[in-house]
């Protein structure tokens, strides 16, 4: 599924520092894990990452080291800082109240609709 | 199943020429080509593993990285200052032409504006007074109209030169100065400060919105300091040579380039100063940063044995005038050149000994700046108020906000690594708005307090 620019931007911030904050990893792997997490239907344009990720770090969210890891590869690893965390439980916060203010309104629009039927 | 084709794919050459397409965008540096290329390389392996040949993963991969030039777009957003660092300007320059005819058209007008004042009888020998107070309304508006235009601001954008003219034009002229008038004279001095502010306004091109543009226009004033020295000095060779060469040949221009050719051309030098910074911004290592880094440990050694030897001689309560003038504008410059150090500084690097050498400096400053407001309270307290008195006062006030600010967040940067950056930023541009307010009062309300005197 296509998710609308507007949405991907705003939830880029939450899932990014979710992720970094399940331990210290490296763009690929973010990318891998944003994907696995939504069974497939989130796919980020790759490079677009690097510059929020540069933008999180600018803002104290993050600290980024290089590493040479198993496979023997250069990358840039980011780690959460404190700052980050308490910017992402902000967020999760106010995610939560968006999930349950529309859950609830799609249980209402369904419960019409079933009502719309028996009507009928 | 033989894979060695005729058009045999060489990965790694392809990689390569792909880091070289993606490194010509100025806002991105070796380590972000190097993150990227990491990144592709892995994406690489992952899709080889999957059965792809190497040129179908490599065309993917690099798909899946996206469009570069919106990926480079991003960068710039986020290390706006890497733009004035880099070689190549990443858009090509068409309307290059187009840049220079603007710049030219409001650099006469700014020339011509300096002479109008002649239509109605003035004229720069007999009324001095005219010219000094009204001559940064000459030029400066003119520049803010350069970038009105450049940036596209529309109408809005002019109203708000026109109104902010008219109010100062006003003020300079239709206040009843005395004759000798200290407020008058702080009113010029003052002047420069708001309308350079207005100028950072339309230059932002998005009214001073966001931290990241305040920075560039701190940049850029500071590029400007210097390049209008460096052409003010070449006009004045220019002018001296024509002079002299005309002289020569027996005729005396003196007073046609005293009166016409230095005040016009330096109206005129004035806007076009201001392309050249921005033109030239992604070409050249910028000067600011570097005379930033010169001059902050000799700066700091003057503070601080200044300091000192104010401290042993017990001089410190009785300063005259003089001396008060004189710490005034060497603070002014002090908070100048922590100004460049701060917007020069690659956010994301690691505090180094130079960001300990600039709190030392600010630390510094600020008792230079304690010790300037405990004399001046002294003085003010024996002889009374006057506007020098107040203005300064006002001024050291405002240093003593300002620079507590800098040692808190420089001492916060040192201690918490790079983190700490963004804060200090945030602090820098947003004092800059109180330093205008205050130039204001300065201007509008001073000479009403002290009825013009």
């Amino acid at each position: 599924m296509n998710l609308s620019k507007d949405l991907m931007a705003a939830s880029s911030t939450p899932l990014v520092l979710g992720v970094i904050a399940e331990g210290e990893t490296y763009g690929y792997e973010i990318v891998k894990r944003v994907e696995e997490l939504s069974g497939g239907e989130l796919q980020w344009t790759d490079g677009m990452l690097y510059p929020l990720l540069h933008r999180l770090e600018k803002q104290g969210f993050l600290i980024s080291r290089w590493h040479v890891g198993d496979s023997n590869r250069k990358r840039k690893y980011y780690a959460i800082t404190e700052e980050g965390r308490k910017t992402l439980c902000e967020q999760q916060q106010q995610w939560q109240i968006i999930n349950q203010a529309l859950n609830k309104i799609w249980r209402d629009m369904q419960r019409s609709d079933n009502n719309d039927v028996q009507f009928a | 199943m033989m894979s060695s084709s005729p058009n045999h794919f060489d990965l790694e050459q392809s990689i390569a020429q792909w880091r070289q397409f993606v490194l010509r965008r100025s806002a991105i540096l070796n380590d972000d080509a190097d993150e990227l290329e990491s990144h592709l390389r892995d994406q690489i392996d992952a899709l080889l593993t999957q059965g792809l040949h190497a040129d179908e993963a490599f065309l993917i991969a690099t798909k899946r990285i996206g469009n570069i030039e919106a990926v480079s777009q991003q960068f710039a957003e986020v290390h706006t200052g890497r733009l004035w660092r880099n070689l190549v300007l990443s858009q090509p320059h068409s309307n290059w032409l187009n840049d220079v005819l603007v710049a030219l058209c409001f650099a006469i007008a700014a020339a011509l504006l300096f002479q109008i004042p002649r239509l109605f009888g003035f004229n720069p020998e007999q009324h001095e007074w005219v010219y000094a107070r009204n001559i940064s309304l000459f030029c400066l508006p003119l520049l803010a109209g350069y970038w009105v235009v450049q940036r596209q601001l529309g109408t809005r954008a002019w109203w708000l030169i026109l109104g902010t003219v008219a109010l100062f034009a006003v003020t300079m002229n239709a206040y009843p100065w005395q004759p000798i008038s200290d407020t008058g004279d702080l009113a010029v001095l003052h002047l420069p400060i708001i309308l350079w502010f207005l100028v950072g306004i339309m230059y932002t091109g998005n009214w001073w919105q966001t931290d990241a543009r305040r920075m560039d226009f701190i940049r850029f004033s500071g590029e400007y300091a210097i390049y209008f020295v460096l052409i003010a000095i070449g006009g004045a060779v220019l002018t001296a040579m024509t002079i002299g060469l005309f002289s020569f040949i027996g005729f005396d221009i003196e007073i046609f380039a005293q009166q016409w050719l230095i005040p016009s051309g330096a109206m005129g030098a004035v806007v076009i100063v201001g392309w050249l910074v921005e033109a030239k911004k992604g070409t050249v290592e910028n000067m600011a940063p570097v005379l930033a880094r010169i001059f902050t440990p000799l700066f700091t050694l003057l503070l601080v044995s200044f300091l000192a030897v104010l401290l042993i001689s017990g001089r410190a309560f009785d300063m005259q005038r003089e001396v008060l003038i004189g710490l005034d504008a060497m603070l002014i410059i002090v908070l100048g050149l922590v100004l460049y150090a701060v917007s020069s500084r690659e956010p994301t690097q690691a505090p180094s000994l130079f960001d300990t050498l600039q709190l030392l400096l600010v630390l510094a400053a600020l008792c230079v700046d304690v010790v300037a407001l405990s004399a001046m309270s002294d003085r003010i307290f024996a002889m009374g108020i006057t506007p020098n008195r107040l203005a300064a006062l006002g001024e050291n006030l405002i240093l003593l906000v300002s620079l507590s600010g800098y040692v808190w967040y420089y001492w916060g940067l040192i201690r918490a690594n790079h983190a700490g950056f963004a804060k200090l930023e945030r602090w820098q541009t947003r004092m800059v708005p109180v330093y205008v307010v205050w130039a204001a009062v300065v201007v509008l309300l001073l000479p009403i307090l002290f009825s013009f005197a």
